[in-house]
């Protein structure tokens, strides 16, 4: 492994001292997220494997390039998880790939998002160095949270080389249960029942049904199942109907991006009224994560966002002149720009796939 | 005024501020705040001469207390235009000096906002200035069913800004995490006086996590001037198991022992013998003396949830080897279990006149190896040390005691520290789980991060603190520091010396 990181790092120099870009790329399942970028392809999967793993320290250290699926395996054979259930959108998705995506599954709300999971990365900045932060320890605030900053951002700092993440054991027991609701019911119940100690760990809400999905040791589940009502929906149909929205193979997501459609993924605050925009919704994360398939212009679906209080990204389909991501503030963006500079000075990660220009 | 030195801008030196002009900043500030809110004779800078690490004081230039976010504005621009550093502070009840003053800086107190400006039990959020204490947040939304998780040890005193600035944990963020999971948004005011917002009510923000960036940087990025907080319902019933071994080895398995039954306990502590002796005077927790160690598992939710999980938990206890296993019968002893670990510290300050708090955090295996390496040290340095823990997370507060006006102790405590910070990191671990670096672990950090690290560290201060005036010489050490200091960690876990034994 030593003389691969070696062999990056000396092509890092190189691409750099020549401007090359370099566009970092696991098994491409995520390739339409984001903006579009060109460049020598660095491809992560040569780094590949478990580092280290004690289930009982919770903590496993993964190479970036570990398919995520091998990862999933060797968690599930101790009866752990990673407790963010990220989407894999392809058999080749990576560990590097979730983490750079950052994007979370259905149990976000309830456990968390993968920034929230990572305790510690290595990666190889634009100047060639390895650099290591964060640890394998739960709890760790020496220095700036650099982990945290990798997650989401798409590859623009570094190739991750490795990442540490804590696990947590998989749930004793689960169920699922269906609601008939329309949007406005679905979303006052979802908050309401967020304020309760039940122990809710997903929820889809689409076409007038709520699916809700309860975890948790089996006596805590079954109390929430009498006490929620609706109709109890059985096995196998309840575990890939999540896995079908995780994975958007759901209906709704079909064909969600022919003839010029585009797919919209607008996170709002959990209680966000209607957004107010025609078309067809998916709602997942207790009302905090609303599909799109519409007809109104980006600049439309922005501002309702906005006027939310929160933001609407690209996320399949449409015109690469409308950028991925939500525009930031002046100030912030210039911040973040520094921040690309301070990692990437020369530019050559990913240019162009989180805003313009990088 | 002269610009910033580039040596400076690249952290391999600290910047030379004494050419600041007191008088002129004086005049500056007069004209944006109010007589109340403006301090600069001695005798009433004197209480900010030092944070919850009181061996190091230094008395402050200029104290501001605003109490609008136009006035932070106001004040930062006129340090940013005279290049004058900037200090902020809570409550000041930090354990690693993050808000000791600086000797030509602002000290800009964050105790005027104290409000909570807004509480939505519908959403789960309530939106808070940083001056308002943390507990204060869950008493004012208990009627409501639901409290602010996080709940460091100090939570009746320290503020919520405060706990951003460190990002700050306490004994139950094993289940319900630290300040980074429980904050939505921070809005702040960076040096340049521009109001920016990290983070979102929604569940991410675009671009770069800032939020995460900002949550634990001890005051270096931004000013935080408004918090909004996730409020967690509250658990229908928690109950406590007190567990005690005569070993302390077999108490370390234990943990690991519950973890690896797929349980995670909402707290799981630990104490030896010495700190147990210690409260049990004090608070008379019950605890039995003649244990080496006891543990402190905690389980919450609905009383079916519970049941069951004490019943694994005590099955687990009892295999792993304890002698005594007690279940809490009614809140007012479960109570009574964690008075005692709570009480740790001030047990400490009675025991010994004074006492040093560390705060390394090792993999949880390497527990037992940790506690008997300190059995060590107390011999070496002549001082004795007592041991609480949050063993469900590895995190370490050995209190090592001694007497600051006996000659040489304080020195001796303060190498008894380092040697327990660097075994820290030798064991895999960190120099700092939840306290934070401040100047207290500074030198520490020199082993912990190499030096390409640590001037990443300080490109990212610089990408929000270009004029790097907030918090100078804190939390990062200069490259020349760690020269001096001469243990910078090299490459690949290699320490200097391998060969030497460390203990």
């Amino acid at each position: 492994m030593k003389e691969v990181i070696e062999r990056w790092q000396a092509r890092v120099r190189q691409a750099a001292s020549a401007g090359t870009p370099l566009r970092i790329q696991g098994g491409g399942s995520k390739d339409f997220y984001g903006g579009s970028c060109a460049g020598e392809s660095f491809d992560t999967r040569e780094l590949s494997g478990v580092v280290s793993y004690e289930p009982t320290e919770l903590v496993v250290t993964v190479h970036g390039g570990t398919p995520l699926v091998e990862l999933e395996n060797v968690l599930a054979g101790q009866g752990q998880m990673l407790a963010f259930e990220p989407p894999h959108f392809g058999p080749g998705a990576t560990v590097g790939g979730a983490v750079a995506t950052g994007l979370s599954g259905p149990r976000r709300l309830a456990a968390g998002a993968v920034r929230d999971f990572v305790l510690g990365v290595r990666i190889i900045d634009g100047r060639g160095d390895l650099l290591s932060f964060g640890g394998q320890v739960m709890k760790n605030v020496a220095g700036y949270d650099v982990s945290r900053l990798v997650c989401g951002s798409l590859g623009t700092l570094g190739p991750i080389v490795d990442v540490s993440l804590k696990v947590l054991p998989r749930p004793a027991l689960e169920a699922s249960l269906r609601f008939a609701m329309n949007e406005a019911e679905a979303v006052e119940a979802l908050n309401r029942w967020g304020g309760q100690p039940l122990p809710i760990s997903a929820s889809a809400w689409h076409g007038g049904v709520l699916m809700v999905r309860l975890s948790g040791a089996p006596a805590a589940v079954a109390s929430a199942v009498t006490r929620l009502g609706g109709e109890t929906v059985p096995d196998p149909e309840a575990t890939s109907f999540w896995i079908s929205v995780r994975e958007q193979q759901h209906a709704f997501f079909a064909d969600s991006t022919e003839n010029g459609g585009v797919l919209w993924r607008l996170a709002v605050p959990t209680a966000a009224p209607w957004l107010g925009l025609d078309g067809d919704q998916l709602i997942e994360w207790g009302g905090g994560l609303r599909w799109l398939r519409t007809a109104a212009s980006a600049e439309r679906v922005r501002e309702r966002a906005i006027a939310l209080g929160g933001h609407a990204t690209r996320f399949r389909g449409g015109e690469a002149s409308v950028p991925a991501f939500q525009p930031l503030s002046p100030a912030l963006m210039q911040i973040q720009r520094q921040l690309k500079q301070a990692f990437d000075p020369a530019g050559i990660f990913n240019p162009g796939r989180l805003y313009n220009g990088f | 005024m002269s610009a910033i030195s580039e040596a400076v801008l690249a952290g391999e030196q600290e910047g030379d501020y004494s050419a600041v002009d007191k008088a002129r900043v004086v005049e500056a500030l007069s004209r944006v705040l109010p007589a109340g809110s403006l301090m600069y004779e001695s005798e009433d800078l004197k209480p900010y001469e030092c944070d919850g690490l009181s061996a190091y004081r230094q008395m402050p230039m200029v104290v501001v207390l605003p109490t609008t976010e136009d006035q932070v504005v106001s004040i930062l621009k006129i340090c940013h235009e005279l290049q004058v550093p900037v200090v902020a502070r809570g409550a000041g009840t930090g354990l690693s000096g993050g808000a000791t003053p600086h000797a030509f800086g602002v000290l800009l107190s964050l105790a005027r906002f104290n409000r909570i400006l807004s509480v939505d039990p519908h959403s789960r959020l309530a939106v808070v200035q940083p001056g308002v204490r943390n507990l204060a947040i869950s008493e004012a939304v208990a009627v409501h069913e639901l409290y602010y998780a996080p709940d460091p040890s100090s939570q009746i005193a320290c503020t919520i800004g405060g706990n951003v600035a460190e990002n700050s944990g306490g004994v139950h963020c094993l289940k319900y995490g630290l300040t980074v999971h429980n904050v939505l948004k921070v809005r702040g005011v960076t040096i340049a006086g521009e109001i920016v917002e990290f983070g979102s009510l929604a569940p991410d923000a675009p671009g770069y996590d800032l939020l995460a960036a900002v949550i634990g940087s001890e005051g270096m990025l931004a000013v935080v001037t408004e918090v909004v907080v996730k409020l967690t319902p509250k658990p229908q019933l928690a109950q406590c198991v007190l567990a005690a071994f005569d070993d302390v080895v077999k108490a370390g398995d234990a943990v690991a022992a519950i973890i690896a039954a797929g349980i995670i306990p909402a707290g799981l502590e630990m104490m030896d013998q010495p700190a147990t002796v210690a409260v049990e005077d004090f608070v008379h927790a019950g605890y039995p003396l003649d244990a080496k160690a006891i543990l402190l598992c905690e389980s919450d939710g609905t009383p079916e949830e519970v049941a069951d999980e004490i019943a694994r938990m005590r099955q687990v206890l009892e295999a792993g080897g304890a002698t005594e296993v007690r279940v809490s019968r009614d809140e007012a002893e479960r109570m009574r279990f964690w008075a005692g670990r709570k009480a740790a510290f001030p047990a400490a300050g009675r025991l010994s006149p004074d006492y040093y708090c560390m705060d390394g955090t090792i993999p949880r295996k390497r527990v037992g190896e940790m506690l008997e390496a300190i059995q060590s040290m107390e011999r070496k340095y002549d001082l004795r040390c007592i041991n609480v823990f949050h063993a469900g997370d590895g995190n370490l507060h050995p209190l090592i005691l001694f007497d600051a006006n006996q000659p040489g102790e304080l020195e001796r405590a303060e190498e008894f520290g380092a040697d327990i910070l660097e075994l820290s990191v030798e064991l895999g671990g960190t120099v700092t789980g939840e306290h934070g670096v401040g100047i207290e672990k500074i030198n520490q950090m020199c082993s912990q991060f190499t030096r390409p690290e640590l001037a990443m560290f300080f490109r990212v201060k610089a990408a929000f603190d270009p004029a790097g005036l907030l918090n100078p010489g804190k939390a990062i050490p200069t490259l020349n520091r760690c020269a001096e200091y001469g243990r910078i960690r090299v490459s690949g876990g290699q320490l200097p010396h391998p060969e030497l034994p460390r203990f």
